[in-house]
């Protein structure tokens, strides 16, 4: 897969990224834009830079896997998997709807790059837990990155999975958080407080990595770094603006779960296209 | 009838007795000598679920997620998302009883070939008391899509349904018992998965059960006999897929069915048998299992004898049963 080395084309990437998940949204009148555009600059910094894969061979034994544990963000996945050529980009606007592969929530062998099924939250860093102990086990290079969200470390079976990697030192583990600080009923600190939240991760045997999850400088230093650890999972604090790039929707968490109608698409496709 | 080669006193003093969980735990250690690509995962109960069979020997292929039920069936879906082959194990009572979503989803959701394997089923642990005794399993798990789920009726069978579901790709339930209880099949006893084996034909009442419900129900069939009721024994060591052939087959013959089960009367395998008999043979059916109620703590065969799961309980459902015959 051919990598973008220069952080303008991946800027200019994560902006038709952002533009392909609105379109999908405003077309499936459903779903979960804050999160997916918040997240737009890390997964176009992993697609199109850090990780090894090949769109061509999504099976291929010894590629980098995404595991998606927060599933309502799909609509960056998909849109980035798209984009890196795993199927055609026509598909995305069948988001949502009878008979398409692009399920509300993804859906392991709909659709070629997809590492596992996720809905219910908290499940993801678990599946990564799995796959990272056979690579490290089995003397593997490649790497389980996981996309979580803030809200999800409300979960339990987060912090069981947390203890297990720290026991097994999986240092091919890579976990991102999208620090947004939003979930449904309101910011994380008034749903269920989660600070100090990289003291937490570190207590648990984490390698902490903080970042602002919306400057591909910054995130691509983050990810670079990786290669030093050898004795222990890292976890990558992302600070994102939820619905990063649409002025309407930067910050607000009614944005969560509700998809932009016909008229807020076209103003939020405005947006972008002046941006890039 | 094809011959089932029970063993040859089936009702003699010296009858050998076993805890099935041993055969879950020797098939695993044999399947972890002939593939490389097997792997366990426990919840602190690896001795118990006699998983540490496999640990001793394959460190580098076992999973110590401590407890932490929920974790480990995600852990297995990722570890057979690399093309492996995990067991899942830990009492009935917190795998599936704590972790559906995690199998719902992580495991049959994904498709995974993760196989959960819960031990210490039903009443039949005893002394630990209601909230260990999982009575509910099976119901959880023959609702879920992509899973099987056998009930395996001695030490014997447990080994032949673990080494069978591990040529499956699918994910699989195998529910097991920590008290030792008569082998009454052998090596030569033929399993297959979804086929029901027929232990002793009968005209008068078809008796259906499953996991050590299964010898009672042979020794029920003495009683019966006795009274000149004769009945038929069938082992339903699948629950899902179910054999609605052998059901139909034995409903019609014998126009009166009993199920037993050491589980809920709700959503087990005398619903799974009436959920047959409605769509395909309508017959009156007489379950025998747990009736809407928490156990509590006893000896398994005194819990057995009080909630009606032993012989002398089938046989007077069995002749209740055949009152009902129209």
């Amino acid at each position: 897969m051919p990598k973008l080395e220069d952080v303008n084309a991946l800027k200019s990437m994560a902006s038709i990224i952002r533009q392909d998940i609105i379109r999908m949204l405003v077309e499936s009148k459903s779903g979960h834009p804050a999160g997916s555009l918040g997240l737009a600059d890390i997964f176009t910094a992993l697609y199109f830079n850090v990780m090894r894969h090949d769109p061509k061979k999504p099976h291929w034994e010894d590629r980098d896997r995404l595991v998606l544990s927060n599933g309502h963000v799909c609509p960056v996945l998909y849109a980035s998997l798209a984009n890196a050529g795993y199927f055609p980009k026509e598909q995305l606007m069948t988001l949502r709807k009878l008979g398409s592969p692009l399920q509300g929530h993804p859906h392991r062998g709909a659709l070629p790059g997809i590492e596992n099924s996720s809905g219910p939250l908290g499940q993801g860093i678990s599946m990564a837990v799995g796959m990272a102990l056979v690579g490290k086990r089995e003397g593997k290079t490649w790497r389980v990155y996981t996309i979580t969200g803030d809200g999800e470390h409300n979960e339990g079976q987060v912090w069981e999975a947390l203890l297990l990697a720290s026991k097994y030192k999986l240092h091919n583990l890579v976990v991102v958080v999208d620090r947004n600080s939003i979930q449904i009923d309101g910011t994380t600190e008034d749903v269920l407080p989660l600070e100090p939240f990289s003291d937490k991760y570190r207590a648990f045997g984490w390698n902490v990595i903080e970042v602002d999850g919306n400057d591909m400088n910054a995130i691509l230093g983050a990810f670079r770094s990786l290669d030093s650890v050898t004795d222990m999972p890292t976890v990558i604090i992302a600070d994102t603006v939820p619905g990063k790039g649409v002025s309407f929707m930067e910050g607000k968490y009614g944005w969560h779960g509700k998809a932009p109608n016909k008229e807020d698409g076209e103003k939020a496709i405005k947006e972008l296209e002046a941006e890039s | 009838m094809t011959d089932m080669h029970l063993v040859p006193d089936l009702f003699g003093a010296a009858i050998t007795k076993k805890a099935s969980r041993d055969g879950f735990g020797k098939a695993l250690l044999e399947l972890g000598e002939k593939d490389p690509n097997v792997w366990a995962v426990s919840a602190d109960v690896s001795e118990s679920t006699r998983t540490h069979w496999f640990a001793e020997k394959f460190p580098q292929r076992f999973v110590q997620v401590g407890v932490a039920e929920q974790n480990m069936a995600g852990v297995a879906a990722g570890i057979a998302s690399c093309g492996k082959l995990a067991f899942i194990s830990a009492f009935g009572a917190f795998s599936p009883g704590r972790n559906f979503d995690q199998i719902r989803v992580s495991v049959c959701y994904n498709d995974s070939n993760v196989k959960v394997h819960a031990s210490h089923a039903g009443l039949s642990v005893g002394p630990d008391g209601a909230s260990h005794q999982m009575l509910e399993d099976v119901a959880l798990m023959r609702s879920l899509p992509n899973m099987m789920v056998i009930v395996p009726c001695d030490v014997e069978q447990a080994k032949k349904a673990t080494l069978a579901v591990a040529k499956v790709k699918t994910p699989a339930y195998i529910r097991t018992s920590r008290e030792n209880a008569p082998v009454f099949t052998t090596p030569n006893t033929p399993f297959e998965i979804g086929k029901a084996n027929v232990y002793r034909d009968g005209k008068d009442v078809a008796i259906f059960a499953c996991g050590l419900q299964v010898y009672e129900a042979l020794k029920a069939a003495e009683e019966l006999k006795k009274k000149g009721i004769d009945a038929a024994v069938i082992d339903m060591h699948t629950i899902k897929p179910i054999d609605a052939a052998t059901i139909t087959t034995y409903a019609s013959k014998c126009g009166i069915v009993v199920s037993v089960e050491d589980h809920q009367i709700n959503g087990g395998l005398g619903s799974a048998i009436a959920e047959v008999l409605c769509e395909k043979c309508p017959t009156p059916l007489v379950r025998v299992g747990m009736k809407d109620k928490f156990g509590e703590s006893g000896n398994a065969y005194d819990l057995f004898k009080k909630y009606g799961l032993d012989a002398a309980g089938i046989v007077k459902a069995a002749e209740n049963a055949m009152k009902l015959k129209r």
